[in-house]
């Protein structure tokens, strides 16, 4: 067991858990943050992308104890009052069904906007359906999620 | 009125899974509960000699390990099937027993053989690894032809030559007389591909036993939450129906996939009575792809004849269906009453013969999963059609038009009687839609770039709304697929619909909401859909099939009809009246050719005020109703793909797919394409990237994301969705069910395109990179292919 202290969510937490534990498993069981969702063991589905640091990451890739001191921003955190922009653009377009894999989705959304315009880049079709492809959607077939995040990247 | 049928209304379920809040069944936690997981047989035909649990049980927090000979001493009973077929010869279908935990053969890779519960899940994982179990590997059947030839190994002693049933459907002499008049005739050998349905979340459950009760609770990923609790109760001997309480609370995708019940559900139940703790057990995904029933895996050949004028005169086709290693509960009526009944899809056809073999192997079960049985029909008549065309040096659209059907309703010679249709309209719209006219130029400019364009067409139809008690009875189907509805309008006017289907994506929370505010004109934030738990609503059948909309919805339409005369009744009581006259819209009640209205919530309260109610009405405002439809709705469309293939790579773009259904009355726009949207990349899944691979023992090839080819964002386009109806005459909504199409549709659309790009029609899916390459070079260089 190892201590750890990590911000979630702009909230200061620490746990003892075991060095295997997982950063999904240290947010959904540890802290009981269940919208960050597991969908395979391989690191290939993306429904458990969070932000740490203000960067996305699959969090079935991370170990919670090499997050001490991280800040981490899940599916939970980002509405303030009023959903956040890219929440609101995917229930606009009808950019979710079961719901599933949303949350990994909005966060992989947010993140590429924020690259993008840090980096002075056009996130145009071609670029988030390039910039998706480490989260897999089985309800939606992209078309919505791609006009979503789209349509948030003018907004955010 | 906005909120009503047709409006492109926004989700109002959406909230909760953008903000982190669904709840999903591995988001339950039970005070001390405890966690499942399976030890499985890494072999795909094995006889378990021993079981030593001995190392796992010495482990601190491990709570107790369960086998399948323990499971069959309390009397848990064997999975079941729900529909009977019978050979062509008259015999009964012969089906091995499906154990939920080996009692003695492993026959798949992921037969249960053991339940693992402890205190952690890591713990569960870990301790089902130190179960030591003696295998004595046996010889496996696994390549469905191959399990029907003389010497193969039987996967069950009952079922000689692995050979289930031998089933036909139609008319054989008129097949053959069809084919032997004819001028030309096509030939074609079809596999469809096995697939593995991918709900992204994992399957799970969580078993609670109460034994002060003597109750259970079951928290369940299902599509059909009484169902479950029927067969668990009935057949599984469970507990009682009315000592099970089966919850589906949010659930993450189905596709089919989560209709049946388990052998895990079924054990995790058990071991929380025999271990006195709640448990949990949620899927690994390597588990999903192991255990969850697998799709397709069809052998066909074909012969389609045609008259010098391209009309079809005969149609026959043999195909062979893998079941797997046990007959799931929709696996029998998928590869027949559901594929051989479509066989003459859009097409007047006078003779159409379908034989059937449907085959054990020692692979995982293979049941319905989105479209069941119509992707399989459709596929093989629109590449035969497509195919035909070619030979024939017809266009394909026009060899199409040349047989379309054109009268409805329309007796096929494959049992079914489709209801309506028009099927040169959506033709019509899909090619204005795709601009076939400019196909030409592009393929030119294309081909300047060193590209190969192609275009396909799919123009098909499905049987939907699932399923007509009377027909499904009559072809041997244990129960018919009718649908539950209850209305509730509480005192203040707020509006409850409670419906046995269950809405695992589909949006019924806010359709079904829709037809309420169509009928009454009351704001849809003033309605709630109840689903998803036997608790709470009434015994209903759940949802595949795409039955919520043509079944589930005309139920609900059935019970607010009910609660409108009721209102008359009470408005006309009240403002002195006569219920003729009285009017309800816009979320009120008039009395005509006056000012006399009474608003929602006073109706409401009015009729919980027993005094002063009709003389003799009862109080309350509540109606309950049950829909059986005469008939299957009949969806049809036309999809059309175009691709461009790059010809030193083999890899294959989708440049544009074009989608006019035909869905009959759409209650919201909006949700329609989304199921469209998803449906078709489902199918260009299967097309284009989708294959679920065993080697010859047995071994699962593809057991991960890393080698299943999940279609991404990337692989596939925007789509073009348009729309054209005519309304169903089989339920009182006119609709027709839009789940399925874009599944069933699709994957000849882009064969056909591919084929059409590469000038070859000699190509099976999935269509990757290397089979179009080879494809292609097969088709340059003929001879050194041979």
């Amino acid at each position: 067991m190892t201590q750890v202290a990590i911000t979630v969510n702009g909230k200061a937490t620490s746990r003892d858990v075991p060095d295997t534990t997982l950063l999904s498993d240290y947010l959904r069981e540890d802290l009981r943050l269940t919208g960050t969702h597991v969908g395979c063991d391989t690191s290939q589905c993306g429904a458990c992308v969070v932000l740490i640091d203000g960067k996305a990451v699959k969090a079935c890739t991370a170990l919670a104890v090499s997050l001490d001191g991280s800040k981490v921003t899940t599916v939970e955190g980002l509405a303030n009052g009023a959903l956040h922009p890219m929440q609101a653009a995917f229930k606009e377009h009808h950019g979710l069904q079961c719901g599933f894999c949303t949350p990994g989705m909005i966060m992989s959304g947010i993140d590429m906007i924020n690259r993008y315009k840090a980096e002075g880049r056009t996130l145009d079709e071609a670029a988030i359906r390039h910039e998706l492809e480490g989260n897999i959607c089985r309800c939606t077939g992209y078309h919505n999620i791609v006009k979503a995040i789209g349509d948030a990247a003018a907004k955010m | 009125m906005s909120d009503g049928i047709g409006a492109r209304v926004q989700r109002v379920e959406d909230k909760r899974f953008l903000t982190g809040k669904g709840k999903y069944t591995d988001d339950i936690r039970m005070e001390n509960q405890a966690y499942a997981a399976f030890v499985r047989s890494p072999h795909g035909s094995a006889r378990v000699r021993g079981i030593d649990a001995s190392a796992a049980m010495a482990m601190e927090g491990v709570v107790g390990v369960l086998t399948g000979p323990e499971m069959k001493e309390d009397g848990i009973g064997d999975i079941i099937t729900g529909w009977s077929i019978t050979s062509k010869d008259g015999s009964p279908m012969q089906c091995g027993v499906w154990n939920p935990m080996v009692t003695e053969l492993a026959r798949y890779v992921g037969d249960a053989v053991a339940i693992v519960v402890a205190d952690t899940q890591d713990l569960a994982r870990i301790a089902a690894e130190a179960v030591v179990v003696d295998y004595e590997i046996l010889p496996a059947a696994v390549n469905l032809v191959d399990a029907l030839k003389d010497g193969a190994h039987q996967v069950h002693g009952n079922v000689p030559g692995n050979l289930i049933f031998d089933w036909e459907v139609g008319d054989e002499a008129a097949a053959d007389e069809g084919l032997a008049k004819a001028t030309h005739v096509t030939e074609l050998d079809i596999v469809n591909n096995r697939l593995s349905p991918n709900a992204i979340e994992p399957r799970s459950a969580v078993a609670i036993f109460n034994e002060a009760e003597d109750h259970y609770t079951l928290y369940s990923t299902s599509q059909n939450p009484h169902v479950a609790r029927l067969v668990l109760s009935a057949f599984y001997n469970v507990a009682p129906e009315h000592k099970l309480r089966v919850i589906a609370p949010d659930v993450g995708g189905g596709f089919g996939s989560k209709i049946y019940i388990y052998p895990e559900e079924i054990a995790c139940l058990w071991a929380s009575m025999k271990l006195n703790r709640s448990v949990k057990w949620t899927a690994m995904r390597t588990e999903s792809f192991m255990t969850d029933a697998h799709a397709r895996d069809h052998v066909t050949k074909a012969r389609m004849g045609f008259d010098a004028d391209g009309k079809i005169t005969g149609f026959k086709i043999d195909t062979i269906a893998n079941i797997g290693a046990y007959v799931s509960l929709f696996a029998t009526a998928t590869p027949t009453y559901l594929y051989g009944t479509l066989a003459t899809g859009t097409y007047a056809i006078p003779g159409v013969y379908c034989n059937v073999k449907a085959v054990h192997t020692n692979t995982a079960p293979v049941d319905a999963y989105r479209g069941a049985g119509r992707p399989e029909a459709t596929y093989l008549i629109e590449r035969m059609i497509e195919v035909s065309a070619r030979q024939l040096g017809m266009d394909p659209a026009e060899l199409r038009r040349k047989n379309f059907i054109r009268e409805f309703p329309y007796q096929t010679p494959v049992l079914l009687q489709y209801d309506s249709g028009d099927f040169d309209a959506c033709l019509t719209k899909a090619q204005a839609l795709a601009d076939v006219a400019g196909f030409p130029a592009r393929k030119a400019e294309a081909a300047a770039r060193g590209k190969l364009r192609g275009l396909g067409y799919s123009t098909f139809i499905e049987a939907c709304g699932l399923a007509p008690s009377a027909a499904a009875g009559s072809l041997g189907s244990a129960v018919g697929l009718w649908e539950s509805a209850e209305v509730r309008v509480n005192p203040v006017g707020t509006i409850e619909i409670l419906t046995g289907c269950h809405s695992h994506g589909q949006g019924h929370a806010t359709t079904f909401c829709q037809l309420a505010a169509e009928k009454f004109g009351v704001p849809i934030e003033n309605v709630k859909l109840v689903h998803g738990d036997t608790d709470t609503s009434q015994f209903g059948m759940g949802t595949y099939g795409s039955r919520s909309g043509p079944v589930g919805m005309s139920a609900v339409l059935k019970a607010l009809e009910k609660v409108e005369a009721k209102v008359k009744k009470i408005v006309a009581h009240q403002l002195e009246a006569s219920e003729e006259d009285i009017v309800i819209e816009n979320g009120e009640a008039s009395v005509a050719g006056t000012d006399k209205k009474m608003a929602w919530h006073e109706i409401g309260l009015a009729a919980y005020i027993a005094h002063n109610l009709p003389e003799g009405m009862e109080p309350g405002l509540k109606e309950t109703s049950f829909f059986d439809p005469v008939n299957f709705s009949f969806p049809s469309g036309c999809f059309i793909c175009e691709v461009e293939v790059d010809p030193d790579t083999g890899k294959t773009d989708i440049i544009q797919f074009v989608s006019a259904d035909d869905f009959g009355v759409i209650i919201n726009p909006m949700i329609v394409e989304g199921q469209v949207h998803g449906g078709v990349t489902q199918g260009i899944g299967q097309a284009l990237t989708e294959r679920v691979v065993y080697d010859e023992s047995g071994q699962l090839v593809t057991g991960s994301y890393m080698d299943y080819t999940m279609p991404r964002a990337d692989d596939v386009p925007s789509y073009k969705v348009t729309h054209s109806s005519t309304p169903s005459p089989t339920n009182p909504l006119g609709v027709k069910g839009c789940g399925e199409a874009g599944a069933i549709g699709s994957p000849p659309a882009v064969i056909n395109a591919i084929t059409d790009a590469i000038g070859t029609d000699d190509l099976q899916m999935p269509a990757t990179p290397e089979a179009v390459w080879t494809a292609l070079q097969a088709a340059k260089m003929p001879m050194a292919a041979e």
